[in-house]
């Protein structure tokens, strides 16, 4: 029988510090909700977490929370909780899955973590439709449950440039939250404490910038695997000192891999650029099929995510508005057409694979013929594959490695006939 | 005559075929069975049934390539394995060494592959996770209708008309089919309804150029879905001699090139 080819991965030594400043982060956020003094407040991924930051909430991010259910592969029995009561299998399975969790008493949190038993219960939830509709819808359903208050920003959509009229518009939503959170936190808002918040949040971003900048070596030094568990820090601990010591050490580690030549993926023969979502239930096995094939996947729009360029603490208010205006996901399709050319340029991209996350449309960019149009424009090929971020129902493990494999062929060929 | 032979097995995930080539790629033995349960003794059972057409013995394989769902659980395979949809390439180009759009609709799965004038590999999409168009589709019609699926090529042929049924999805299309017998309509239409279907849920899948290969067992069972094709195309559609048995023709090429070019 032809042998099976053996993946080869390095780990990341800097893992056992993120392990440990996650660790604290969820001690500290349930010491927070059983306090009478601290205040939690639930927040959207990508925005306002420096405003509730600097107003001294502990915060907690039900995205994490859900993605964490799909690595653990909890999510796709937890879904099932939810669409009973009215929420469809075709929509978000972050919202799904958590509110499945929420349903059955159950967290991935309580097996990681002992004492921790739940979530944090909130005293506020603040979302931002910035990514899609449904993180508010799914805000509201804890609110009404939990009788807290659900307040946030609707943002503005699919624009090509972020112009000063809709920065003016989500800084004044922005504005606008403030009155409602110094009335749940009791303290009023220090315009200091956000610009320091502001601050060390640029400085993060830069950092996991800098971090996920080093795959432009060749070899890469780290994978879009390894990113998506690395951006920990830099989504649920963005604004703290913490996140900033924790990317200045990994930042180091892969620049020495870089010095040493020393590549995530042995003998790298091919680079891929991912595009939409992880399949977090699928990490470790896409992880080693890709290895397995000499392939590095070694740059995403996903990890890039958290990247924030025009955090200004001189500014905090307005720029956090800009930044979350900034967002991939909140553009429009020429925008990000523009800036996926630019990445594979920067990282030397010989394929491209898009991911069709059965039930996040605003993350999956292959269904308005992006990859043709990419396609035709820098001649780089691409491949659709179908699944989804936490829902394995709609995910075909064959299927997927057999047009991983496929792909993977017809590089070679191209390779081989250049 | 050298009775050294190179072996293509496509273990599918309904059919299992096996192609015998001798060196100069002259296919030489074939065998087809159902995949069923038990991979090994079906490759074993197509690879015999397939040497014995030849003459030569297993001693005489000087190489074997797998490829399709089961590509990794066969025992005689010497080389790396390849998949279905490079193997499909490879077959259909050796047939018709141009630019071509191969479309192969298979047991579970649809794919449809594009080859440049020297039989690179432009592009290639398999279906989504859906039957729509697929063998299992058929298949699947053929039990609500009860009609074996030997019968329905023919059945389709005598139609009048063309009864369309509007879903893609195979639960849906079903209750379509219902609703068509419980109006009275003829069966023949309903099945040259059902032919329609699938041909158009493989035209969706991808725009086509020029020369257009139909491969795959459906295809080879089936030479009114052809013909359909052709019409709906708007141009006559190349058809391999074997349709069915492209991929492992491919399987069996692979293995020639890999063992003529290893030191």
């Amino acid at each position: 029988m032809a042998q099976e080819k053996q993946p080869q991965r390095k780990k990341i030594e800097a893992t056992g510090q993120m392990m440990q400043i996650m660790s604290d982060y969820f001690y500290d956020l349930n010491a927070a909700a059983k306090s009478a003094e601290r205040k939690v407040a639930w927040c959207t991924s990508v925005g306002p977490a420096e405003l509730l930051r600097a107003m001294g909430f502990a915060v907690h991010f039900p995205e994490n929370h859900a993605a964490m259910l799909g690595a653990t592969r909890m999510a796709t029995e937890l879904i099932p909780e939810a669409n009973t009561i009215g929420y469809s299998p075709e929509i978000c399975s972050y919202l799904t899955a958590d509110i499945g969790a929420y349903l059955k008493h159950v967290s991935p949190l309580a097996k990681a973590y002992p004492g921790i038993e739940a979530p944090p219960r909130p005293d506020v939830l603040v979302f931002n439709t910035n990514q899609c509709r449904d993180v508010q819808d799914w805000f509201s359903w804890y609110a009404k449950e939990l009788n807290v208050p659900c307040i946030g920003i609707c943002s503005p959509k699919n624009h090509t440039e972020v112009s000063e009229v809709l920065i003016d518009d989500v800084s004044r939503q922005i504005e606008a939250l403030i009155p409602t959170l110094e009335e749940v936190s009791g303290q009023p808002l220090d315009l200091q404490k956000l610009r320091e918040v502001v601050a060390l949040s640029r400085e993060c971003t830069e950092l996991w910038r800098q971090v996920l900048e080093t795959a432009a070596a060749a070899p890469a030094p780290l994978t879009f695997f390894d990113a998506t568990i690395h951006m920990g820090p830099a989504v649920v601990l963005r604004g703290t000192p913490q996140a900033v010591a924790y990317y200045r050490r990994l930042l180091a580690e892969l620049q020495a891999r870089i010095n040493s030549g020393t590549g995530a993926v042995d003998d790298e023969q091919f680079r891929i650029y991912w595009e939409g979502m992880p399949v977090w239930g699928r990490l470790r096995q896409h992880s080693e099929l890709f290895a397995g094939l000499q392939t590095s996947v070694l740059v995403s729009t996903y990890c890039s995510s958290w990247i924030f360029p025009d955090f200004d603490p001189l500014d905090p208010i307005r720029s956090m508005a800009k930044a979350y205006l900034s967002l991939f996901i909140v553009r429009s399709d020429a925008y990000k057409e523009t800036y996926i050319k630019r990445m594979l340029e920067k990282f030397h991209i010989d394929g491209i694979i898009y991911h069709d996350a059965k039930t996040c449309p605003c993350n999956s960019n292959s269904r308005y013929g992006m990859p043709q149009r990419l396609e035709q424009q820098t001649g780089i090929p691409s491949l659709v594959i179908s699944g989804d971020l936490n829902d394995l129902r709609c995910v075909s493990d064959e299927q997927t490695i057999t047009n991983v494999e496929a792909f993977i062929e017809q590089l070679e060929e191209r390779k081989h006939h250049a | 005559m050298t009775t050294a032979v190179f072996v293509g097995l496509d273990m599918g995930a309904s059919r299992t075929k096996v192609v015998v080539i001798d060196a100069q790629g002259q296919m030489r033995g074939h065998a087809v069975k159902k995949s069923g349960i038990d991979f090994a003794a079906t490759a074993a059972f197509c690879l015999d049934t397939a040497l014995a057409q030849t003459g030569a013995a297993r001693c005489d394989i000087l190489a074997a390539v797998a490829t399709g769902y089961g590509r990794n659980n066969v025992a005689f395979i010497t080389q790396e394995s390849k998949t279905e949809i490079g193997c499909h390439a490879r077959g259909c180009y050796h047939s018709f060494p141009e630019a071509i759009t191969i479309l192969d609709i298979g047991g579970q799965d649809n794919k449809i592959i594009k080859l440049d004038s020297r039989g690179r590999r432009d592009s290639f999409k398999m279906n989504r996770k859906c039957a729509a168009g697929t063998g299992a589709f058929l298949e699947e019609m053929s039990s609500r209708l009860d009609i074996p699926l030997a019968e329905m090529n023919d059945l389709a042929r005598q139609a009048t008309q063309v009864l369309k049924l509007g879903s893609y999805c195979t639960v849906f299309s079903a209750t379509e089919v219902l609703e068509n017998i419980r109006h009275g309509k003829p069966v023949a239409d309903i099945v040259k309804g059902i032919f329609y279907s699938m041909i158009q849920r493989v035209l969706e899948m991808d725009a086509l150029s020029e020369k257009v290969v139909l491969s795959g067992g459906v295809v080879a069972h089936n030479p009114y879905l052809v013909e359909m094709a052709a019409e709906l195309i708007g141009r006559p559609v190349l058809l391999p001699e074997f349709p069915q048995l492209t991929g492992a023709l491919g399987a069996a090429l692979y293995a020639r090139d890999g063992f003529q070019e290893s030191p």
